[in-house]
Order: C-alpha cells, then sequence, then structure tokens
C-alpha cells in the first residue's frame, strides 16, 4: 500500500522538491518572467512588497496573543477570531456613537479625529479582553492540561458566538473609518516612492505592540514567571507563584490582542460573518509555520504568511493569479515536512 | 451481547428500509438522506479519532474535493466549471480518487503532527479547499455548480427523493462495516497501537506516519462517496459556501454529539443534527439575551455541543449510558436486573 510514500524520508523530500520548484517559479516569474513586473516597474514591486508587510502586521497582532495563550497554557483557542469579530463590533459601534451617525452607516472620514479612533479601538480590546477572561476563568480553568477538550470548549463557543453576532450585527459588513489625518502619503524620497500612511500606521502599531510583548516577555519579573511557567509550570507554582493569577493576565492581554486587531481589521477592510473564521485561520497558519507558542516565531510566521499570498496574488500570470492560495498551501508543507513544530516551535 | 448489538443493528435497518414509505418526502430529503451523508462524513473523523487518535476537520474539504471533481467533470451546461460531460459513473470514480489521493497527501503532510497540531493542520487544510474552489472560477468560483447528473440508480433526487435514500443507505452500511472490520485486521490493530502508545511502536519497528498516511487516505476514501451523495442531495449542485467551515464545525459537533469514540454514533449524532435543524423554526419562543429560538440554530447546536464537550466525553449515547448506569446502581437489585457488566 501506498508505495510512494513508503518511506517518510522521500515524502519529505518530495514536498520539498515541490515547494523549492513553486518558489524559484515565483522569483523566476516576478524577476525575469514575460513581462518581467518587478524589474519593468519596481515601484510597484516595492508597494506590492509594503502591502505584504503591512498585513503581516495585521496578522502578527492578532497571532501574537494566539501564541501568548497557546505558549504558556497550551491552550489553543479557537475562539480567537470571535473575540477578534466582538472587538470589532465594539469598537466600530462606539466610534458611531462618538461621532454620533446610525448604526446603519459608516462614519464620514472626516468626522474621524484620531480620539474618535484610539478610544474606541481600546474599548474594543478591552471588552475582547474582559470576554476572554471570563471564557478562560468559567470554562478553561478547570480543564488544564486537556488540550483537545478545550479546543473542542472554544469552538463550541466561538459557533454559540459567531450567531449571536450575527443576530446583533447583522450579516452586512461593516466598517470603521481611520482618523481623517492619516489619509494621506508618506513621500519616501526614493525613486518617487509614496505609500499610504494608514499602512505605515498599521506598520508601527505592529512593531510597537511587538516590542511592548519582548520587553514585558523579556524584561520584567511577570515575563520572567511567564517563561519559567512555559518551561516547567509544576515548579514554578511550587516556587510560591501564584501561576493562575499569571494564566488569567496572559488570556487577558491575549484577548486584547485579538480585539484591537479586529478594531484595525474593521477600518482597513471590514468585517462581517465569516471574518471571525477567516482570522482564526490567519493566526492557524501563523503560528504554525512560526511554532507555537513562539513570539519571535509569530513574527517570522506573519511576515512568510503574508509575503507569499500579496506576491503570489500580485505576480502570477494573470489567467492564474486565483490560484495563489495554492502558495500558502506550499508554505506550510513545506515548512511542516521541515519542522514539524513550526519554525521556531519546540516539542509540545 | 454480541447478539443483541447484531439485533439491534438489523432491527434499526430493517426500520429505514421501511422509511420512505412511512414518513413524507421532506422529511426523508432533510431529515433522513441527510443524517445518512453526514453521518457517513463524521463516521470517518469518528474513525480517524477512535482509532488512530487524530481529531480531523480537514474530511469537509476532502468531501468537496470529490464533489467538485463530480461536478466539473459530470455536467455538460453548468454556467461554471469545465463541463466535461462525463458519463456519471466515471465522474463518481474521477471524485473518490481525485479526493483519495488529496487525502493521503494531507495525511502524509500531517502525519508526523498530533493532538493539537493536526486538529489546526487539518482545520487549515480543510479551508483551503473552499478558498480555493471560491476563488479559481474555472473550477467552479463563488456561485458554484449546478445541474450535476447523477447515475441510474439514483435517478432524479428531486422527482423520486427515494431512491437517493437508499443508495445513501447501502454506502453506509458497506462503509460501516468495512471500517469495523478493517479495524481488527493487524492494520487497524498497529493504528490502534500507534494511537496509544507512538514512540514504542515505532521503537517496535512499525512506521507510525506511513500507518497514519494509510488511514488517513482510506477515510478520505469514505469521506469521497458522502461528498458524491451531498452533491446529488444538496439539489444536483454543490457551492463553496456549502463546504465552507461552518459546514467544518457542523460535522465536528455532529460527530462529538454522536461520541468521537464508536463509529456508529456519528449516524446518531447526525441524526440529532438533521432534526433539530428542521424543527427549530416551528419554536417561536423569544428567549431573552439569545433572541428568537427558531432562529437562533447554530446558538441551539453551540449550546448542546458545549454541554456535551463539557459533561460528557462519550458523546450524548455516552450520556444516556452513564445515566442508565447511574439508574441501575441507585435502583435495588431485583430478579430481572441483571447488573451491567454484560
Amino acid at each position: 500500500m501506498a508505495v510512494g510514500l513508503a518511506n517518510a524520508r522521500i515524502g519529505r523530500q518530495l514536498v520539498l522538491l515541490l515547494g523549492a520548484a513553486a518558489a524559484a517559479f515565483l522569483v523566476y516569474w516576478i524577476g525575469f518572467g514575460a513581462d518581467r513586473p518587478a524589474v519593468d516597474d519596481p515601484n510597484s514591486f516595492v508597494y506590492t512588497l509594503l502591502d505584504g508587510i503591512s498585513i503581516s502586521a495585521v496578522y502578527f497582532i492578532v497571532a501574537s496573543g494566539f501564541t501568548l495563550m497557546f505558549g504558556l497554557m497550551r491552550v489553543v483557542n479557537m475562539a480567537h477570531g470571535s473575540l477578534f469579530v466582538l472587538g470589532a463590533y465594539v469598537a466600530l459601534t462606539l466610534q458611531q456613537h462618538m461621532v454620533g451617525v446610525g448604526s446603519e452607516e459608516a462614519v464620514n472620514s472626516s468626522d474621524a479625529t484620531f480620539v474618535n479612533w484610539v478610544l474606541p479601538a481600546l474599548a474594543g480590546a478591552g471588552v475582547a479582553a474582559v470576554v476572554g477572561l471570563l471564557i478562560q476563568q468559567t470554562l478553561l480553568r478547570w480543564n488544564q492540561g486537556q488540550d483537545l477538550r478545550q479546543a473542542l470548549i472554544t469552538i463550541a463557543v466561538s459557533i454559540i458566538a459567531a450567531d449571536q453576532l450575527l443576530a446583533h450585527f447583522g450579516g452586512i459588513a461593516k466598517n470603521m473609518t481611520w482618523p481623517n489625518s492619516l489619509n494621506d502619503f508618506v513621500d519616501f524620497h526614493v525613486h518617487g516612492i509614496l505609500y499610504t500612511r494608514i499602512k505605515l500606521f498599521i506598520l508601527a502599531l505592529a512593531i510597537v505592540i511587538g516590542a511592548m510583548l519582548w520587553i514585558w516577555l523579556k524584561r520584567t519579573r511577570t515575563g520572567m514567571v511567564i517563561r519559567a511557567g512555559v518551561d516547567d509550570r509544576a515548579m514554578v507554582s511550587a516556587l510560591g507563584v501564584n501561576i493562575q493569577l499569571v494564566f488569567a493576565a496572559a488570556f487577558l492581554i491575549g484577548s486584547a490582542l485579538a480585539g484591537f486587531g479586529g478594531a484595525v481589521w474593521a477600518s482597513q477592510a471590514g468585517v462581517a460573518p465569516g471574518t471571525d473564521g477567516s482570522f482564526l485561520l490567519h493566526s492557524l497558519v501563523v503560528v504554525i509555520i512560526g511554532g507555537m507558542g513562539s513570539l519571535g516565531g509569530a513574527a517570522v510566521g506573519s511576515l512568510l504568511y503574508g509575503l507569499v499570498g500579496t506576491l503570489a496574488q500580485a505576480y502570477l500570470p494573470g489567467a492564474y493569479s486565483s490560484y495563489s492560495i495554492i502558495f500558502t498551501f506550499m508554505l506550510l508543507a513545506v515548512v511542516l515536512a521541515l519542522r514539524p513544530t513550526g519554525l521556531f516551535g519546540r516539542e509540545a | 451481547m454480541r447478539a443483541r448489538a447484531w439485533g439491534s443493528g438489523v432491527l434499526v435497518l430493517a426500520l429505514l428500509v421501511v422509511s420512505p414509505a412511512l414518513v413524507s418526502e421532506y422529511t426523508l430529503t432533510s431529515v433522513l438522506t441527510q443524517a445518512l451523508w453526514l453521518g457517513l462524513a463524521a463516521s470517518t473523523m469518528t474513525f480517524l479519532s477512535a482509532y488512530g487518535g487524530m481529531v480531523s476537520l480537514a474530511q469537509v474539504g476532502v468531501y468537496a474535493v470529490a464533489g467538485f471533481t463530480l461536478a466539473n467533470t459530470v455536467t455538460t451546461e453548468s454556467s461554471k466549471g469545465l463541463n466535461l460531460g462525463w458519463n456519471p459513473w466515471l465522474s463518481v470514480l474521477a471524485g473518490v480518487v481525485v479526493a483519495t489521493i488529496f487525502g493521503t497527501l494531507i495525511g502524509a503532510i500531517g502525519s508526523r503532527s498530533t493532538g493539537i497540531y493536526f486538529l489546526m493542520l487539518t482545520l487549515i487544510f480543510g479551508v483551503i479547499v473552499n478558498l480555493f474552489f471560491g476563488s479559481v472560477v474555472e473550477l467552479s468560483g463563488f456561485s458554484g455548480i449546478s445541474a450535476v447528473r447523477t447515475i441510474g440508480p439514483v435517478g432524479d433526487p428531486v422527482g423520486d427523493p427515494a431512491r437517493l435514500f437508499y443508495v445513501a443507505l447501502v454506502c453506509c452500511v458497506v462503509f460501516y462495516l468495512l471500517m469495523r472490520y478493517l479495524v481488527r485486521t493487524p492494520f487497524g490493530l498497529t493504528l490502534q497501537g500507534i494511537r496509544d502508545d507512538p514512540v514504542r511502536m515505532s521503537s517496535l519497528g512499525y512506521r507510525v506516519s506511513l500507518h497514519r498516511t494509510v488511514a488517513f487516505g482510506f477515510a478520505a476514501f469514505v469521506a469521497s462517496f458522502a461528498g458524491i451523495l451531498f452533491t446529488w442531495w444538496n439539489d444536483q449542485s454543490i457551492q463553496p459556501s456549502s463546504v465552507g467551515v461552518e459546514r467544518v464545525l457542523d460535522l465536528l459537533v455532529i460527530a462529538v454529539i454522536g461520541g468521537l469514540g464508536r463509529i456508529e454514533g456519528a449516524w446518531i449524532g447526525a441524526l440529532f443534527f438533521t432534526l433539530i435543524a428542521t424543527n427549530i423554526q416551528n419554536y417561536t419562543v423569544d428567549i431573552p439575551l439569545i433572541g428568537a429560538l427558531g432562529e437562533r440554530f447554530h446558538t441551539v447546536l453551540g449550546l448542546i455541543f458545549l454541554v456535551i464537550v463539557l459533561v460528557s466525553p462519550g458523546g450524548i449515547v455516552g450520556l444516556g449510558e452513564s445515566l442508565v448506569t447511574r439508574i441501575r446502581k441507585s435502583a435495588p437489585p431485583t430478579a430481572d436486573a441483571a447488573p451491567a457488566s454484560g
């Protein structure tokens, strides 16, 4: 049976070969293909690259929360997408209230001030954080260590949440509005490159969040306890640390990041039923590529995932651009063939 | 006990065989036929979980591949797809072969991951299939493919739904028996050994990832038939939205409600699911916070799922069994109440 796959190593090499071929094809096409898009129009290549990086930034904000929860508690929070959408809906509803428009219309760009964006976004993050903490305290705290059961519990929560959000916010896509002051272009003064300030703002947000998380985890006492908890939960507990408090903090922060990411995405592209599922998916892809529980892995995973998707979509020959999803599949297959626990992951 | 199990199996089968004469066409199609193909799809999930220790969320993706392959090769005048116009039997074969190959490929990629990693990975693959067919207009596009022709025995599923029901029933019985047989073969026993202790099996010389891959390929083979039945059942059409992430979760709910430890539970879960799905709109009670009950099918389903996951790992059958055991324990022993050990 399955002679071709009789040797796992052959299978792995096959996947690697296919992946290398796909990557080589993509590079060839962008650089030297029929119309040499990257060489003939370097500016558009830079824009595509920047677009890829800015979408990676959104992925990172969401996935860093996901990976934080997993790293410490081995909880795969399948309701992460629901927290994301919850944050988005709370933020955009609050923005509508602050500006004073009805719930059916988007806020006019000229009415959106910086405060009108930041406060709702933080409120969205706050509500998501509280709900996430409630889920952890009521449903997950007492069955620590049963990872599959916890995943199923959070899936149940996500099913209920999706239906309830549909009931309360309807099936039509809703948008939040970026502050008007961000609606212009930044001149790079290099080769005449102008780029939207909004996407650079998203990138800056991701960098700030990443840096803060890094400092928190590596340079503070709480972070030290968290890292110790990742390595040996029982020992940390025995040393007199209230590990439950640390768990709660990690869940709070992780959920807040999901909610904040939701507000960013609601402003950038809007939310609708189904957005929860797709962002759960994005988070899963990122952490599987990067390795569960690793902050650096989340950053690298987001970049790879965002760039591969954007470049494939932009530079596949016209008739085939809809096939770009295949490259995501290939990326996953190659990474898993090389390292089953992700690039920076460790054995669970 | 064995004889009793066979007896109840035959009884259920007999009931099912006569059911088209007993129920309305609507009930037959929406409740029974749907429960059969959903159960068949969910049973592959249960099979992988119970005997391979792999909870796979890719089964919907696999059966979607079978359905879309069938739809692309069999149609002649659909507005979308390749419209190859093959003989329906050949198209069914193509669907099964392509889905089995796809499943084996996923199995090979995922075979070194286990537990929660496997769950996440298969969810991603399942959804990628949906995104692929949603974005590739040559093969389907958003609106999907309709006018999928059926094979002779199935005929016209709308005009004569009983025939599709019987074909589905035969598929379910055959594959149920096949799965029950497979787990007793040396392959099945090895698979269970790997489920319990992969490291030990590996050091005994068994090829762990090969066995996992083959098991996954077999489950994909069975699931592909569910996909073909689904395509005919679904007004002879298939759309990316009908095999999306919501469907993935529905199938998981079915498998868990039926109990992830027993293959036949999948059909019990599926029947439970279709009964709620078809009857819930009759309840117009307005529950505070939740909303009108009849319109909130997935809230109700999610709550049931949550309760099952929280209190009963054996699913709804396990819940019933533990209740019976508890009642028997608490009741004073009588002459005819044998201990519940048999």
